[in-house]
């Protein structure tokens, strides 16, 4: 079985707030010192397909990404994490591409590494966060696409996945190819690339495209954004007053009955 | 192209109210007409609810197509848009009658205006903060019937809930929330669930709580988890990162416990206290408990 896991390189959201800032007219977020790494969905959709390889045997992984050439590191992790080859489409038209030309760039990519059963993307990035690319990439190609899975397994010639749902979850049945949006469970947190898998990614061969090799128009044409801002919200918080803990339970206990009593 | 409103509604809920709300103006600013088409959740299966309700928008030929933020819808909005060649948008808390999205980027550090390019515009939104129609007209129903998928390659073949009873987070007064800070799943079942009895409160959790693996993934709230507008909102053990804060905008009063003053949660408080909780909550009880008697 022949899996394509779909990776992004974005600014590490985990920025604290107070050090984010935007370029209001180039509607995009400062670099600052920030790190670039992988979207955290990626990782989990990367180590969705470890897993799923683990158990069922004879699979291939393929990770691809789109973007700068910096998008090289982080195949390069997802090969010391034990993909087993890697591709790099870069982008060098439109710094902001939007999902449509995103999934229009992967699907053209995807037919050019072979063909794939399943491919794997995350639910949403933590960047932008349009959450379209899995289904987008899934009417390019024409495939069906389930999303938010955490898990599969290979059922006969079929795969069964679990997906969450705001009650519970799902199993669904599918039979590729299909696309599958993946999501955050206790289960498929990254794992971590030995040091030696990490130097050893660093001589393994990397296939680079660039759009116009795929044929493919990068301006966006499905939408665009308008605006970004920074919103400002902060309200002032009571430390519960008292000299003592028993104090400022008690003060705390009374608040929060007087919030409670009055719904 | 017509200037009407499509609302795709899974549930009757607050989240149902909120999108007729939200169709009901935005066709008044585009001096359209509002359609619902309402979708059974039990009996949705993806690729068939999908074709048929493509045949039925291709038909009605509106402007926009709104949903909620569910998980079927969101898992049919972009493929929607796609079939009818328009633009999807999603998580939005404001629509325009020149499509223009206003939605929380960047972990919720960000706010963006999307300016949709094509028609239809097919917007998710975060319907539970939309007030409800004013009671004018209201929307004129549409069946889907549409051909059923002769062979379909995905089939939803178990559904199985995970719910702390019939209420939904999402429409709960009062949630305590417990983070990486409670330190394992005793902390949640020993100490923040009792305290939530007592005040009536339903439980939630941050991611790491979640991922951990302590409590059930339906609890977490966030930016991909439940987008939740309590009253009052207790975060325990919670740092609030950005993408936390991005599930609990709309809460009326925030409160915290957390043993680091710095925090950023409490940049969003209105009270809290700087302590241990393993101190407070235990204490915290006995006081509710007294105080109620
Ligand atoms: C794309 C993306 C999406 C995400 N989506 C979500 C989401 O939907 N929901 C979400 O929650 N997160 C989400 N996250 C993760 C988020 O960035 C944070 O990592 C996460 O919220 C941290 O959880 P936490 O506050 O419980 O843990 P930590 O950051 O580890 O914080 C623990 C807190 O507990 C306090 N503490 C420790 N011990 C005690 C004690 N004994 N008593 C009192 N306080 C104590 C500490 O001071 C600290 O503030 C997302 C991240 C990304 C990148
Ligand atoms: N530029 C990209 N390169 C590779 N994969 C991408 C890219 N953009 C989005 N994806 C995939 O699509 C998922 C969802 O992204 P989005 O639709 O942008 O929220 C990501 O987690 C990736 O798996």
């Amino acid at each position: 079985m022949n899996i394509l896991v779909c990776m992004k390189q974005i600014l590490d959201p985990e920025v604290p707030a107070r050090d984010f800032r935007v370029d209001a007219l180039h509607k995009e977020a400062e670099r600052g010192s920030a790190n670039l790494v992988t979207n955290i969905f990626c990782e989990n959709a990367l180590e969705t397909a470890l897993q799923f390889r683990e158990r069922a045997g004879d699979v291939k992984i393929t990770v691809l990404s789109f973007g700068a050439p910096s998008a090289e590191d982080s195949l390069r992790k997802a090969l010391a994490m034990k993909a087993d080859a890697a591709a790099l489409v870069i982008n060098e038209g439109n710094p902001h591409p939007d999902p449509l030309t995103v999934a229009q760039v992967l699907a053209a990519a995807a037919k050019r590494l072979g063909s794939f059963d399943l491919i794997l993307v995350g639910r949403e990035s933590g960047d932008w966060g349009a959450g379209q690319t899995g289904g987008l990439l899934a009417e390019e190609l024409g495939w069906p696409c389930l999303s938010f899975v955490d898990s599969i397994e290979s059922a006969g010639g079929k795969v069964r996945v679990k997906r969450q749902t705001e009650s519970g979850f799902e199993i669904v049945e599918a039979e590729p190819p299909v696309v599958l949006t993946i999501t955050n469970d206790e289960h498929n947190v990254p794992r971590i690339p030995k040091v030696r898998d990490v130097m050893m990614a660093h001589r393994q061969p990397l296939t680079t495209f660039n759009t116009a090799d795929l044929g493919v128009d990068v301006s966006s044409r499905y939408y665009e954004v308008a605006q970004l801002s920074i919103p400002q919200k902060e309200s002032h918080c009571e430390f519960v007053p008292g000299d003592t803990l028993d104090q400022k339970v008690d003060a705390l206990a009374r608040r929060l009955l007087e919030v409670t009593a009055a719904l | 192209m017509s200037n009407d409103v499509v609302i795709v509604v899974f549930s009757s809920d607050r989240a149902a109210e909120g999108l007729a709300g939200a169709g009901e103006r935005l066709a008044s600013a585009m001096g359209g007409r509002v359609f619902e088409i309402a979708i059974d959740p039990a009996e949705y299966q993806i690729e068939e609810c999908l074709t048929a309700l493509t045949e039925t928008c291709r038909e009605l030929n509106p402007r926009a197509i709104l949903l909620s933020n569910d998980t079927y819808s969101q898992e049919i909005a972009p493929r929607l848009a796609h079939r009818l060649g328009g633009s999807a948008v999603g998580d939005g808390v404001a629509i325009t009658a020149e499509l223009r999205v206003t939605r929380q980027v960047y972990g919720g550090k960000a706010q963006a205006v999307i300016q949709l390019k094509r028609t239809p515009a097919v917007v998710w939104l975060r319907a539970r903060s939309f007030a409800p129609a004013s009671g004018g007209q209201a929307p004129s129903p549409v069946r889907t019937g549409g051909a059923p998928v002769l062979h379909a390659q995905t089939r939803i073949v178990e559904r199985r809930r995970e719910t702390q009873g019939e209420a939904r987070l999402e429409d709960a007064r009062v949630i305590v929330s417990g983070g990486r800070g409670i330190g394992g799943p005793e902390g949640f079942s020993g100490e923040l669930q009792p305290l939530a009895r007592l005040l009536g409160a339903q439980m939630a959790a941050s991611r790491a709580a979640c991922d951990a693996g302590w409590v059930p993934l339906t609890w977490q709230v966030g930016q991909t988890g439940k987008k939740v507008a309590p009253d009052l909102y207790l975060a325990i053990g919670i740092t609030g990162a950005s993408q936390h804060m991005a599930g609990i905008s709309e809460a009326k009063q925030i409160a915290a416990i957390n043993i680091d003053r710095d925090a950023p949660i409490f940049k969003h408080c209105r009270f809290g206290i700087v302590e241990d909780y393993r101190k407070v909550v235990p204490l915290l009880r006995q006081k509710l408990s007294a105080i109620q008697r």
